[in-house]
């Protein structure tokens, strides 16, 4: 199973090659997520519109390897935003991966830009 | 290294061995532990309990690894048979030997056997080791198969009653014969027994006092007691628990100091007469007795690890033999000098109260101010505030009677008034000798902060838990007298508890959680703990679906199903009471096939379909919604079902409709967001088939109408409902549940089920009545005008998602593509599908 986790790795906007263009704006829920399809990738984008950001991750819990997280609550602790899985309320900081309330593997992340009421994402390939 | 040799591996053996480990001289020296039972030190206080279904395991007093994580040696089936003092050896049964510097021996005690003719004769037993026990199950199981059901248990002390119920619940039929003329003839006075024996007989134990018994019936195997007074009992089993005798005969043979009946002589310090030998436990003879109980057994073993790292501290002249416990389902306690055998001029005041079954007795000095001792039977919750008043010599009130009756004056302030009143040396937990003092010690020097902290760290508390209550009161009142406001925030974006925030939204009228956060919130942006707190209040408070602002919402309430272990959902719809048409459960497997889900009837007694994807739910619930169902809230913190027994509409017992009334309560309180899941039920005679005591509200229909029980549940912590109201019609039971059902709403904690909420409600089942019948609140009313409110306000939330196209957009796994999910796998089993497994 733990193959599924090898194809998602952080980015950092530097290394960014391709912005794709996942959808427009509206097709995402004010303070929550949803997921985006790039290749064979699953990615869980969210509008986190209180603090004025967007924010991109791997959408496998590295919990139990399903495609949930973009189904998950976000929110913050002290001060970190984050995401809490919806099957185990495992939750994981939407800035560096890290997961807040345990010692599972860090998720990957991924930028995100806001162009013309256009959500992109960058990957590598 | 200096070497230690303990010989015995019973409880006090154990807690020498965890005494010195925490010492902090423990490096200095090297344990080597013997003990002649095939397995590590366990729970005797809790035998019985191994009939009960816990294991030896379950039993132990460590785990299996404590011993070489702390690198003791322990030797388990290992019998010590000789100790050389001129060498400071020690030998076991195979001639093995080992040396010492210290020996400690917690050799215990073995049970007493009377000298009565055919003891030896099979079926006889003595109930004492966890082997004793499995012998006598053997023989319980082989005398049922034959049909006997008799058994006897010889000794009516507080082991022998114990034995006497691990009897009854093998399945045989207990008779308790006692030689003196009442029970715990050490503990109790006479009314004190004849109340406990009213109790066990009631339970079906059957009491023989003042019996002598002169020989044992039978050819090979026990058939009968022959008393001397020529009377006789038949039994076909006899568990003899007459009293302990120590394990003295290592000690006697190498030659140390014992006592005429038994025991090694120790001085206070637990030093036998050789000064390089202890003796702790029930084989030690101290003051010139035997403690049988485990509280001083504990302490001589803090005084001996003490000792031999070179400390000075001694056992005191009088060591305190009070007792609390539960005996056969009665409480019984026994404290201080309960029996006044010495026949002084002293005041008795006793309580009987037949009809409740209690009795308590307290014996008060002859000027009424101090406490001697006394005796509870029945109801010894007021057990710690009379021992601390009794071991700490406080004063006592004007009339001394209110100690067992209650101030009648309407001064409820409890017995000890103020628990910050007792001295700092007062004992509060006496397993694990905890003082008052060390308890507020470890809030004010900040190294515990709330209950849990002060049990991990004082481990009071931890041996039988009668102290718990105190240890709670002891550290609130420490932490306010420090000015710790002891807190009841939902989580680090507000301090405000549940209620308040129920209060302000309802108040403000609030509608977004924006506006909650930003108005009321420590600043952040709110967490998993807060949104759908808010979003459930705000849904109570207004009215509404968990439609509205779908991103706060519970995770299953965002997608109006309950998400399972591979990231799809099930779906339940509604079934009112349990009745389905023909029709209906066709159209639901019709439903199931298209859509190729898993079916099983739910706990609840629903039809639950399993495997649904994402983008599938709105597909399947037209189906639903088109052939009359509607959403069952199984995925909400709401009403689940309501369960009913067929009634009398077809029950040949039933007293009135129960599907009739559970479907309409169901319908009135479908949908409505609570706290937590509530649960139903209805039963249509006093058989109960229903469950309905099992359910956050139950009614059982009776003679002249419905008795309505409030507060139970299942799950973790099963809990029966409390009988609310008696022989009331269906008005009054709706009026009664719509006010019972807000005012849970209203003020219970987030997540907390009826249960926990009505059990720690301040003034209890008393208080919730008068606020539900007599309107003591005067909050009647309006509790009455908020139900009604969200009753006819009730849509089903799933024909609103449907409808609407902006909410379906939700149901898509992809924002960018109508693919679905190609990680989610099934594989067969029994004619249907299951989730792949987790690696």
């Amino acid at each position: 199973m733990e193959e599924i986790l090898e194809i998602y790795k952080t980015i950092a906007t530097e290394n960014v090659k391709v912005w794709f263009e996942a959808a427009k704006v509206s097709d995402f829920p004010k303070n929550g997520g949803a997921c985006v399809k790039y290749k064979e990738k699953q990615i869980a984008v969210f509008n986190f519109e209180r603090k004025n950001a967007w924010y991109a991750c791997q959408n496998v819990c590295p919990h139990k390897m399903e495609m949930v997280l973009s189904r998950g609550m976000i929110g913050d602790q002290n001060g970190i935003p984050k995401v809490a899985c919806p099957l185990h309320k495992k939750t994981f900081s939407l800035e560096s991966g890290e997961n807040l309330n345990g010692d599972l593997a860090p998720i990957a992340t991924y930028p995100v830009k806001i162009e013309d009421g256009i959500v992109f994402i960058g990957f590598e390939e | 290294m200096k070497k230690v040799v303990v010989i015995g591996n019973g409880m006090v053996g154990y807690k020498f061995c965890e005494k010195f480990v925490s010492s902090e001289k423990f490096t200095e020296y090297k344990l080597i532990v013997f003990g002649e039972e095939p397995r590590r030190a366990y729970d005797r206080v809790h035998l019985s309990e191994f009939y009960d279904g816990k294991t030896a395991e379950d039993l132990s007093m460590s785990t299996a690894s404590w011993y070489t994580e702390n690198n003791i040696d322990l030797h388990i089936s290992e019998m010590i048979t000789e100790i050389n003092r001129e060498d400071k050896t020690v030998a076991n049964h195979r001639g093995d030997t080992y040396s010492y510097d210290y020996l400690v021996l917690a050799t215990g005690s073995s049970a007493f056997v009377p000298p009565i003719q055919g003891v030896d004769k099979e079926g006889v037993f003595v109930y004492r080791t966890i082997e004793d026990l499995e012998a006598t199950e053997a023989y319980a199981k082989k005398l049922k198969a034959a049909g006997k059901t008799e058994a006897a248990v010889l000794g009516g002390g507080l082991l022998g009653l114990e034995a006497a119920n691990a009897v009854k619940n093998l399945g045989l039929n207990a008779h308790v014969i006692e030689f003196a003329p009442r029970l715990m003839p050490r503990q109790l006075d006479k009314g004190a027994s004849d109340m406990l024996q009213a109790k066990i007989e009631s339970l079906g134990l059957q009491v023989h006092l003042s019996k002598q018994t002169q020989f044992i019936q039978g050819d090979k195997a026990i058939e009968g007691l022959q008393y001397i007074d020529g009377t006789e009992l038949k039994v076909d089993m006899l568990v003899v628990s007459a009293g302990i005798r120590p394990r003295d005969e290592v000690a006697r043979e190498a030659g140390l100091e014992v006592g005429t009946r038994g025991g090694i002589v120790v001085n206070q310090q637990m030093q036998t007469s050789d000064q390089n030998i202890y003796a702790i436990g029930e084989c030690a003879l101290l003051n010139s007795m035997i403690y049988g109980l485990v509280a001083p057994g504990y302490d001589m073993a803090e005084v001996a690890v003490n000792q031999i790292t070179g400390g000075t501290s001694a056992m005191p002249e009088y060591i305190d033999m009070s007792t609390q416990l539960k005996l056969i389902g009665t409480e019984v306690a026994s404290f201080g000098d309960a029996l006044n055998d010495a026949k002084k001029d002293i005041d008795e005041i006793t309580y009987e109260n037949r009809r409740k079954g209690v009795y308590k007795k307290i014996n008060v000095s002859k000027d009424g101010t101090k406490l001697l001792g006394g005796i509870l039977v029945g109801d010894s919750s007021d057990y710690n505030s009379l021992f601390q008043i009794y071991i700490n010599g406080m004063k006592l009130p004007e009339e001394p009677e209110d100690l067992i009756l209650g101030s009648r004056g309407g001064d409820d302030r409890g017995l000890l008034g103020d628990v910050m009143d007792l001295p700092d040396g007062a004992q509060i937990c006496s397993c694990e000798s905890v003082t008052k003092g060390q308890i507020c010690g470890a809030i004010e020097s900040g190294e515990a902060t709330d209950v849990a902290g002060v049990i991990s760290c004082t481990k009071a508390g931890t041996g039988c838990g009668g102290c718990k209550p105190m240890v709670t009161d002891l550290t609130n009142a420490a932490l306010k007298s420090l000015g710790i406001e002891i807190k009841d925030g939902v989580c680090e974006h507000f301090e405000l508890s549940r209620q308040d925030l129920y209060k302000i939204i309802q108040v403000k009228g609030y509608t977004k959680f924006d506006e909650v956060l930003d108005n009321h919130g420590n600043g952040g942006h709110g967490c998993e703990l807060c949104k759908p707190l808010i979003a459930s209040l705000m849904a109570t408070i207004h009215a509404d679906t968990a439609n509205k602002e779908y991103a706060i919402q519970d995770s299953n309430d965002r997608f109006l199903a309950n998400i399972q272990r591979n990231g799809t959902y099930s779906v339940v719809p509604r079934v009112p009471g349990g009745e389905i048409t023909p029709e209906k459960l066709i159209a639901l497997g019709e439903i199931a096939k298209k859509y190729d889900l898993y079916t099983k009837v739910t706990g609840g007694v629903r039809i639950d379909l399993f495997g649904a994807t994402l983008n599938q739910l709105p597909l399947i619930w037209k189906d639903l919604i088109d052939n009359g169902f509607e959403s069952g809230h199984a995925y909400g913190k709401s009403l689940r079902t309501v369960k009913t027994c067929v009634g009398s509409t077809w029950c040949r017992y039933g007293m009135d409709e129960s599907v009739s009334f559970g479907i309409e309560l169901e319908n009135r309180y479908r949908g409505i967001r609570a706290p937590h899941k509530i649960k139903g039920g209805v039963s249509g005679c006093i058989r109960e088939c229903a469950e309905a005591r099992g359910k956050d509200f139950g009614l059982i229909a009776v003679e002249g109408g419905w008795n309505l029980y409030v507060g139970g549940n299942g799950g973790a912590t099963p809990r029966h409902a409390e009988l609310f109201a008696e022989q009331i019609d269906n008005e009054t039971v709706i009026k009664y549940l719509d006010r019972y059902l807000m005012f849970y709403m209203r003020t219970a904690k987030p997540l907390q089920r009826t249960a926990a909420w009505q059990e720690r409600l301040e003034g209890g089942l008393e208080y919730l009545k008068e606020v539900i019948i007599d309107d003591k609140l005067g909050i009647a009313e309006d509790l009455e005008k908020e139900m009604k409110t969200l009753v006819n306000k009730f849509e089903c939330e799933w024909t609103q998602a449907i409808n609407d196209p902006e909410m379906m957009k939700r149901f898509n796994h992809f924002v960018n593509s109508d693919e679905e999910d190609d990680n989610i796998a099934f594989v067969p089993m029994r004619e249907q599908k299951m989730p792949e497994p987790w690696k």
